[in-house]
């Protein structure tokens, strides 16, 4: 880039590998953008692509980007919209070839480069990694990974946004990768377009709070938006986020003209505290952000001014995230009516522990809920509604087991409570609950030094 | 009214008419971030809700210790539930797997204000 700009909008398109499909469109299409972010990677999401890569190599990535992306691409060529995006999972180099073939059939052929990130990946180095001493303690037990390393199905360091930045450096307009923090694929490109050094503490603390604020999608625009949240207009319609930010490290975050939901301090704000957890030290690979220095205004109609962020260097260390197999889970429900609708529901429960108590099934839980009475707010809110008047109750009882034998019975010994057990009992159309594979995840952090992003960048 | 009488005339409310919330999860702790309604309401759930309530309102619900962060330039207050989601994320068995409404849960809570 000649010289700096004055300021650049990034876009929210996707705030998980499931989230709308019609946000990334309607971001390129609703008005001008210079960049795209799409997180597509939680926690969960990694050992399910490294699980569909072990059966055909050249899977392991977010599929739906692909689609996502052909929708979009003549318009990014177009209007020179650039795009963040960890939806390369577990294979980035395949989701930039997928991407590449979509661009080629498009007749983009020379129009775009593609930058693919990767690195973050630890799998095949894990053994080498542990004899070296590195014993990746569990950051909430602090058992060493050794505990469970022949149940590891996949180990995925989290890189920054350093890696992105040279790949745009690089003339990508599309920045495939792994394991990038959700904050990075935001924060880089203010790096980039702003030339910020990468120890400008404050800055980068102000790009990684951006990228917090619109990491969610919508959830910072309006959607699951509690405060006055029956008249937030036409959320059939709601503008996901837009960061417009200056090289000063102040930022606006707005939506498109027309677009629905509200863009507040109030709503700004619930999205700043999720998930969060000291916010004096808010930790990723590029800095550590402090949270109680951030200054909110609004300076519009859905438009929110953020300011007077501070940041602290990063740590030596990276996060790594191991998913390891961990047993087996199964969810059963019935639905019981008005009269007695919940003794009727907890007496079912009380006789289907009974059977399985007989049966000398070993569980390592067995948790009722009441949906309707307690699920969500437990004793709480037991008490809050005259019980003898709810119109129906949904029991569901799940079990986890270290091995399926146990949880197959289970799932055994829903259907016939139906004619075995209390009345007026129905909803079990779908049939026997299937057992489910449990994979589990192992938080813990690494040396930076031992971690090696890589960057290529290829012409369409 | 006079000061005076204000101290005197108490009464209780539940936190949603004080404040607003979002919650979310890291492992096996929830977190809830509980916001102000209004930038003076900020100091009296400070002062009220405390962890050591908060610990009491959610007794049977979680399984370990109560943390809590203040935030004043954004008038909230964030919480840090331990042992709140049944082994957390893909483990649990729990319809709240995510933790994602121990923020209303919260919301539940009655603290005294000024009558």
């Amino acid at each position: 880039m000649a010289s700096s700009p004055r300021s650049i909008s990034i876009a929210a398109g996707q705030g998980f590998w499931g989230d709308w499909l019609e946000a990334p469109y309607r971001q390129v299409t609703g008005g001008s953008i210079d960049y795209l972010m799409m997180d597509y990677l939680a926690e969960v999401t990694m050992s399910i692509l490294q699980k569909q890569r072990s059966r055909d190599p050249a899977l392991g990535y977010a599929k739906d980007f692909v689609p996502a992306m052909e929708r979009i691409l003549p318009t990014l060529a177009e209007r020179r919209i650039k795009v963040t995006a960890n939806a390369g999972g577990v294979n980035p180099r395949a989701c930039a070839q997928a991407v590449a073939d979509s661009a080629r059939r498009l007749g983009l052929s020379g129009r775009l480069r593609i930058g693919v990130v990767t690195g973050d990946d630890l799998l095949g180095r894990l053994d080498r990694l542990l004899a070296r001493g590195h014993e990746l303690r569990n950051l909430d037990t602090g058992r060493p990974l050794s505990d469970v390393r022949d149940r590891v199905l996949s180990a995925n360091a989290y890189l920054g946004a350093g890696p992105v930045v040279d790949a745009l450096r690089r003339g990508a307009d599309i920045v495939i990768t792994g394991r990038v923090t959700d904050t990075g694929l935001t924060l880089a490109p203010l790096m980039h377009a702003f030339e910020w050094r990468p120890d400008a503490w404050d800055l980068l603390a102000a790009g990684t709070v951006a990228g917090h604020t619109i990491e969610c999608g919508a959830q910072a625009s309006g959607g699951n938006c509690l405060v006055d949240w029956e008249r937030i207009p036409d959320l059939a319609n709601v503008g996901y986020p837009i960061v417009e930010a200056s090289a000063d490290g102040t930022f606006e975050i707005t939506k498109h003209p027309g677009t629905g939901g509200r863009i507040t301090v109030a709503g700004v704000t619930e999205q700043l505290v999720y998930e969060m957890g000291d916010p004096t030290a808010y930790i990723t690979p590029d800095c550590v952000a402090d949270f109680t220095t951030i200054r909110l205004s609004q300076a519009g109609k859905d438009r929110v001014r953020v300011s007077g962020i501070k940041g602290k260097p990063a740590t030596d260390k990276l996060k790594v995230s191991v998913a390891y197999f961990y047993g087996f889970k199964a969810v059963g429900t019935l639905v019981y009516a008005w009269p007695e609708a919940y003794e009727k529901a907890r007496s079912a429960d009380r006789i289907l522990r009974e059977r399985l108590a007989a049966l000398g099934l070993a569980f390592e839980a067995i948790h009722t809920e009441f949906v309707g009475v307690d699920a969500t707010h437990g004793p709480l809110a037991r008490g809050a509604v005259p019980v003898a008047d709810i119109p129906e109750v949904q029991l569901r009882v799940g079990v986890r087991a270290p091995t399926r034998e146990p949880v197959e019975r289970f799932t055994r010994e829903i259907a016939p409570l139906i004619l075995n057990g209390p009345p007026s009992v129905t909803g079990f159309a779908g049939g026997r609950p299937k057992p489910e594979e449990i994979v589990a995840f192992w938080p813990a952090l690494v040396d930076r030094n031992v971690v090696e992003p890589c960057v290529e960048v290829v012409d369409v | 009214m006079k000061r005076s009488d204000r101290k005197r005339q108490k009464r209780r409310v539940r936190l949603v008419e004080l404040a607003h919330a979002r919650s979310g999860d890291k492992g096996d702790t929830a977190n809830v971030g509980l916001i102000a309604l209004k930038p003076e309401y900020y100091p009296l759930l400070v002062k009220q809700v405390t962890a050591a309530k908060v610990a009491q309102h959610f007794k049977g619900m979680i399984m370990g210790q109560v943390e809590r962060y203040e935030l004043p330039n954004l008038h909230a207050l964030n919480f840090l539930l331990h042992g709140a989601l049944d082994g957390g994320g893909t483990i649990s068995l729990k319809t709240d797997a995510q933790g994602k409404v121990f923020s209303t849960a919260l919301l539940r809570l009655e603290i005294e204000v000024p009558g």
